[in-house]
């Protein structure tokens, strides 16, 4: 299958998703440049990580205006799938595409390290190789993932089960303890009401080889591949 | 046609709590200035428009806040207008 990769200016785990697509997975990565509309035939868009655009204003604010965000747009509410990663996460958040925003960590400071984070729902075409309730090991690079939205988005994401991982013990156990950057509800990614939009603060395509230290992020990219190629 | 100067104040919403305006409030008291209560870290953006009025200037300003300058979700904003005299 052909997975679509939009680079910004400021992109920086581009070739990393690249590379998991291309000499993991072995399918084929298609880069997109921000000013292009032309998403050249993607079954898949993994928007990557990074600093598009100096993470001027808001992080993501610039990105949401570029011509291949727009195309994702519609690619997305056609029902294509589009997972966003990190930055990625944060700019899906400021298309609307996903309910919320995105503030500082409530430590102030970058956070780079390995987290654990609990399945929440596997239903989605993200996830559907993970055991409901699973745990994982991927790390998160992040200065700003304290995810918030209002109280009454929150109770809908919460019902619909539209939050997909969250962050946890290695056990699996969900509390402030193990919530690194203060999201509400220990919040580390979410879905869209249909199912076919992902973000997520941390980084699968750095968890996707043993010599990176864990695997557990590579069957996101499975999940994504197994759904395509059946359906 | 006149130059107007606007300036547009962006701070988070009441309700979202400011980790910036929370560590700022914290050093001001270690200082020992302990009357400050809820000090909240926001944006200061200044900008030029070309308008006939000041009426179009509020209409600019307001569909770039909604556009892009800010995020209804966590931010809220005013501005004030005044026409620069050359």
């Amino acid at each position: 299958m052909k997975f679509g990769i939009p680079v910004y200016p400021g992109s920086n785990c581009d070739r990393d998703v690249g590379w998991v697509v291309e000499k993991v997975l072995g399918h084929e990565a298609v880069y997109l440049w921000h000013g292009e509309k032309n998403l050249k035939g993607v079954d898949c868009v993994i928007i990557p990580g990074g600093f598009s655009y100096g993470d001027y204003l808001r992080p993501g604010a610039m990105a949401k205006l570029s011509p291949v965000t727009e195309a994702i747009c519609e690619f997305a509410e056609r029902g294509g799938l589009v997972m966003g990663i990190c930055n990625g996460f944060q700019i899906l958040l400021e298309t609307g595409l996903l309910p919320g925003a995105m503030l500082p960590n409530k430590t102030l400071s970058f956070i780079c390290k390995f987290v654990h984070l609990r399945i929440e729902n596997n239903q989605t075409p993200f996830t559907s190789l993970y055991r409901k309730g699973e745990v994982v090991r991927i790390p998160i690079a992040h200065a700003e993932g304290n995810y918030t939205c209002p109280p009454e988005t929150l109770k809908e994401i919460e019902e619909n089960g539209q939050v997909v991982v969250r962050y946890s013990s290695p056990s699996g156990e969900v509390s402030e303890k193990f919530n690194p950057n203060g999201s509400l509800n220990n919040i580390a990614g979410i879905c869209n009401r249909r199912g076919n939009v992902f973000g997520l603060m941390p980084h699968p395509e750095r968890a996707s080889e043993a010599i990176l230290g864990s695997t557990d992020g590579l069957k996101m990219f499975q999940s994504i591949v197994e759904g395509v190629v059946r359906a | 046609m006149a130059t107007y100067l606007v300036k547009v104040f962006i701070s988070y919403r009441k309700g979202i709590l400011d980790p910036q305006g929370v560590a700022v409030e914290k050093a001001a008291h270690q200082l020992g200035f302990t009357k400050v209560r809820n000090v909240r870290v926001g944006k200061y953006i200044t900008m030029e428009i070309e308008a006939d009025s000041p009426e179009e200037v509020k209409r600019e300003i307001e569909e770039m806040a909604k556009k892009f300058l800010v995020n209804p979700v966590i931010e809220e904003y005013t501005y004030e207008i005044e026409e620069v005299k050359r």
